[in-house]
């Protein structure tokens, strides 16, 4: 039991938040301007070097710089969709999604160019496991993600439901057109959906760096949980992606439990398919995800 | 005194194709202005063009008197049009307060205030205030979408079939919906498919055909006039 608990429990929660973070950018990214942003992914891996050259300036704690390196990314993101996203805003969606594949790809080029392709470390040293009531074990650095993720999860809440913004945000995910002949300015819209987005993608992937390590593709590999994440919860709904990520990360670790002997019931390499089980599964039979998001 | 609205000869349509050849109208200060006839007359295409939704190709549209002819629709909204398309008028998923809150986007005053004026004007909706607009009968959220439009006093507004899809019952509340709100002081240009409900209630009526004017009137006569009765109010149905 405390095995279950310490061992595939709590790592399914800490992947779960990294995945829900993720997953919220890519369902208002689809939900606001409609397209599948394929280059989501790099844009978390350019936040974590961004982390990582920080770190090295400032000699702070990652949490620390965190805020600058997410300003830093979504200024860069901004810029990177009055390049590429905006010129193709009323063309058909293939089109956007093309324009970020191609990003994806320049992206990571260019932190590899810039940083290297060798693995890093955003801390070093070893952490000692909190023992609670004896037998539960937990990483000081998974209460750290997970404590982190409800703060930003509330900040989100709050952004969305209490500012004009965050209710602009939520209206145009809704009913674009509509949201247009409201008056609502869409541009402006677009723009914190972005600046969110980014800022969110930092934080998940400076997570996973903390959990893991750096390396130039793990935006890339975290795509697909993504998206199967952002599908399961309801493409368009934020809160959908929270329940999205939770699901897919748990289910992720877990699959890799002895259920049934002593063997793991899949064995751990098999991991992203879960994911992609799950995601195929939702295409087929409830397109819509749990909380009724859009249709592909 | 100056007409709130006024379409001068207007020829356009979306893309290429033309769909209105000439259309003239106008909509005085405290009238409900009714645009009735067949299907693919071009009765929603001239409010829309209205809107800026329109390719106008050639002729005017003033608001005031000011021409606001080709405006884009974030525009026309600050001029003081509002606009409720015939369906997915309401944010399903916010709250029925919030729908009205972004009725009042472009203004930068608390919506606060108004949202209590709307709920006094359809009291349905105050107790339903926190539920999603989704969740809500059809005609509730007719009330929602017209509240919302309502939020920051319009010089006019445009209804696109009001009571499209609605039943019997419904319809009826909604003609006098409008009918109130245009007691309290609203201008209203409304397309109706319904031609002879909405036509009592109007002050004056518009009968297109195939993107023309074809009969002009007050409603009464309008629904008098033999020939607009036989070919447009014979059952209720246009087909």
């Amino acid at each position: 039991m405390m095995e279950f608990l310490n061992f595939y429990l709590v790592p399914g929660v800490v992947l779960g938040c990294i995945y829900a973070l993720g997953a919220i950018g890519i369902s208002l990214t689809f939900g606001i301007l409609r397209f599948s942003n394929f280059a989501h992914g790099e844009t978390m891996t350019l936040g974590v070097y961004f982390t990582l050259s920080l770190i090295h300036l400032t000699g702070l704690h990652p949490l620390a710089v965190m805020p600058i390196s997410m300003a830093l990314t979504a200024a860069a993101v901004l810029g990177m969709d009055r390049a590429f996203f905006k010129p193709f805003r009323n063309s058909p969606t293939i089109m956007l999604v093309i324009a970020s594949f191609g990003l994806m790809l320049m992206i990571r080029s260019v932190i590899q160019f810039f940083w290297g392709v060798q693995l890093q470390a955003l801390q070093t040293g070893i952490q000692r496991p909190w023992v609670l009531l004896e037998s539960f074990r937990i990483l000081p650095k998974h209460v750290l993600i997970i404590g982190a993720t409800v703060v930003l999860m509330m900040a989100v809440h709050l952004l969305l439901t209490r500012t004009k913004i965050g209710k602009a945000m939520r209206a145009t995910s809704d009913n674009p057109e509509l949201a247009a002949l409201t008056g609502i300015d869409t541009e402006l819209v677009v723009k914190a959906t972005w600046i969110m987005g980014a800022s969110l993608a930092v934080a998940a992937g400076v997570f996973l760096a903390l959990d893991t390590h750096v390396e130039t593709m793990m935006g890339f590999k975290l795509l697909l949980p993504m998206f199967a994440a952002a599908i399961l919860g309801g493409i368009g709904k934020p809160y959908g992606a929270v329940i999205g990520g939770l699901v897919i990360g748990i289910a992720e670790e877990i699959s890799a439990y002895p259920w049934i002997g002593t063997e793991p019931l899949l064995p751990p390499g098999y991991k992203a398919g879960v994911a992609f089980a799950i995601m195929v599964a939702m295409l087929i039979w409830r397109p819509q995800g749990l909380l009724r998001g859009r249709q592909f | 005194m100056t007409r709130v609205l006024e379409l001068d000869g207007i020829h356009g349509g979306y893309g290429e194709t033309e769909i209105l050849h000439d259309i003239n109208m106008h909509v005085d200060p405290g009238e409900i202005v009714v645009i009735v006839g067949p299907n693919g007359a071009g009765k929603s295409t001239a409010m829309k063009a209205v809107f800026g939704l329109l390719n106008i190709r050639k002729g005017a549209i003033r608001l005031q008197g000011a021409d606001i002819t080709n405006t884009p629709p974030q525009q026309v909204v600050r001029e003081g049009v509002a606009f409720v398309p015939q369906s997915a008028n309401v944010f399903v998923s916010l709250s029925v307060e919030e729908n009205l809150e972004m009725g009042a986007y472009v203004s930068s005053a608390d919506p606060g205030p108004r949202v209590e004026e709307i709920f006094q004007l359809f009291p349905p909706l105050r107790e339903k205030r926190r539920q999603p607009t989704g969740s809500l009968s059809g005609g509730q959220r007719q009330m929602v979408a017209m509240g919302k439009a309502l939020m920051l006093h319009p010089k006019i507004l445009l209804l696109d079939e009001p009571t499209a899809g609605l039943s019997p019952k419904y319809r009826g509340e909604i003609f006098q919906i409008v009918r109130d709100i245009n007691a309290a002081g609203a201008t209203i240009l409304m397309v109706e498919q319904n031609a002879k409900q909405a036509l009592r209630i109007a002050h004056r009526g518009y009968v297109l055909v195939d993107g023309e004017n074809r009969y002009t009137g007050t409603g009464a006569e309008l629904i008098a006039d033999d020939e607009v009765a036989r070919m447009f109010l014979g059952g209720g149905r246009t087909t």
